[in-house]
């Protein structure tokens, strides 16, 4: 009995050590000033402009991660095709890789000195240090998330409601919309929450190709930092309360989906 | 008659045109968004032949940088394979009040943006500590930090095998008069490894690279609290591709192998049916 206290003690003692006492007291600073302040330091015109960035980098890089998710797993778990291991593993990568890493890679292709960057921006379109590449680098680092949550689902339904659809004369779009998709919609929902939580929240890789420039190319994550790096704590704490809040949010619909596939 | 039977008539397994569109997106999208950008980095880091690539991977800088990366990298996912099982242990034997949002709280260093992370560990365990406790710009801050983003892998993947485990097995044991350590020792141990391991390989690959939680609160010092991706970082922005390429190359062999060890493990796991 005791052990079992004892374990229960070390359990929650790492857990308040590690994430809730630090994320409390953070929340603390951001209002100890009163929320008057909190306001002001969340509605400074580079606030405001790095939420609606981040906002609308994760609505690009979301939504192609989503169908893109699911033609890999259709890909993965309904073809036998050469290389499939090695399709298998590269899609895991981003979730290995280091974020700086993968910005320099993208500076290596879309860069001034880049594979294709100077031609590109000879043609006026300006990758780096611009939205373009924040919106590759978010998708990156997003990238295996639908995939990996659509899989395991597509191999425990089977295909044979699929092969019945079409035997009964379904086109393959008829197939999947009604067959297919309704039957992994819970996967693809989680597997959105989860990439939806890492774009949102993505800095190295952001950090690399952005140049971070106020209120041009600084996302909720980078204007932390700016802020941090500026000795304006406060501005930093109020900025990371909103993204805590993000994340709780987060977690709410990780335990609700969980819940409904159960 | 035969406009009943039509239908029926279509080949049954006709080659179906979504397959070689799935094949197609997701062969084109892998390369665009992956592949080729890792095959630029590696290129970049060879430009100057092996012995350049050599020179830059064993700059002193470089070299402390990786060392202190893959060691404190090591140290972290031990104490989290102890904490991460402890924690997976009492999630799914224990009961008590709240359990549930414990359990959604496993979850949030994965769901918070790391900078996140850095600022609040900086909070409570660096200067303006209420607590007292100082550790920042120390091996030890870079040790709280990695710890932080590598909590959640052992615990999940624990988890589910320890649900699954029949209890059964344990009662016998203890039946037979084992001590409850002889039976996590001889009996619940042996189940959970594969996942312990896979879990802890896992962590190892993010902590290698791991850059937002880091940066605020180790202080980047070179030969002594600077990690490889924060080396990387600070190479591009003093101009030195070359050198930032090789580094990079390195950690992304890093990873690759460590993603077919696990594969390898899974498999092992599979065939001794753990």
């Amino acid at each position: 009995m005791t052990s079992r206290y004892a374990l229960r003690f070390a359990a929650l003692g790492y857990l308040a050590a590690l994430l809730v006492v630090p994320v409390g007291l953070v929340v603390y600073r951001a209002f100890q000033d009163g929320v008057a302040e909190f306001i002001a330091a969340i509605t400074t015109p580079e606030a405001l402009h790095a939420l609606w960035l981040t906002i609308l980098i994760a609505l690009i890089a979301v939504p192609a991660n989503t169908v893109f998710g699911i033609f890999c797993a259709l890909a993965i778990v309904r073809r036998k095709f050469p290389g499939h291991g090695l399709v298998n593993s590269i899609v895991d990568l981003p979730l290995a890789l280091s974020p700086v890493v993968v910005g320099l890679a993208l500076i290596l292709v879309y860069g001034r000195q880049g594979w294709w960057g100077g031609w590109l921006i000879d043609n006026g379109f300006q990758v780096i240090f611009a939205l373009p590449g924040m919106v590759l680098a978010t998708i990156f680092v997003s990238l295996p998330f639908v995939v990996r949550e659509v899989v395991p689902v597509l191999r425990e339904i089977g295909d044979e409601q699929e092969e019945a659809s079409a035997t009964l004369g379904a086109s393959s779009w008829q197939t999947f919309w009604r067959v297919t998709l309704p039957a992994i919609r819970w996967g693809v929902a989680y597997g959105v929450v989860l990439t939806t939580a890492r774009a949102l929240g993505e800095f190295g890789a952001v950090s690399v190709v952005s140049g971070r420039i106020a209120g041009r190319t600084e996302t909720m994550t980078l204007h932390v930092e700016e802020r941090f790096q500026a000795f304006e704590v406060q501005d930093a704490y109020a900025a990371s309360v909103v993204l805590a809040l993000l994340a709780v949010a987060t977690l709410l619909a990780m335990t609700l989906l969980r819940k409904d596939e159960a | 008659m035969s406009s009943v039977a039509q239908p029926v008539a279509k080949p049954l397994r006709r080659r179906r045109p979504d397959a070689t569109l799935s094949l197609g997106v997701t062969t084109g999208y892998l390369s665009v968004i992956v592949l080729i950008p890792l095959a630029a980095l590696v290129l970049r880091s060879l430009e100057g032949g092996v012995g350049a690539f050599w020179d830059a991977v064993t700059e002193p800088q470089a070299v402390a940088a990786l060392k202190l990366t893959f060691a404190v990298s090591f140290g972290v996912v031990l104490i989290n394979a102890v904490f991460g099982t402890v924690i997976a242990w009492v999630l799914v034997r224990d009961s008590f009040r709240g359990k549930s949002i414990v359990n959604a709280l496993i979850d949030l260093p994965f769901a918070l943006p790391t900078i996140v992370a850095g600022l609040t560990l900086l909070a409570l365990y660096g200067p303006r500590s209420p607590i007292g406790v100082n550790v920042a710009y120390s091996t030890a801050a870079l040790i709280v930090a990695l710890l932080f983003v590598t909590l959640p892998f052992v615990v999940r993947t624990v988890q589910p095998v320890l649900l699954e485990l029949d209890r059964d097995m344990e009662e016998a044991a203890q039946s037979l008069g084992a001590t409850s350590i002889q039976t996590f020792r001889r009996v619940v141990f042996p189940n959970l490894f594969p996942a312990i391991l896979s879990g802890t390989a896992l962590g190892f690959a993010r902590s290698l690279g791991e850059f937002g939680a880091v940066v605020l609160i180790s202080g980047n010092q070179p030969f002594k609290t600077e990690v490889a991706s924060v080396y990387i970082f600070g190479q591009i922005e003093s101009d030195n591709v070359t050198g930032a390429a090789a580094v990079s190359v390195v950690l992304l062999v890093a990873s690759l192998g460590v993603l077919l060890a696990i594969g390898g493990v899974r498999r092992w796991a599979t065939r001794h049916d753990l």
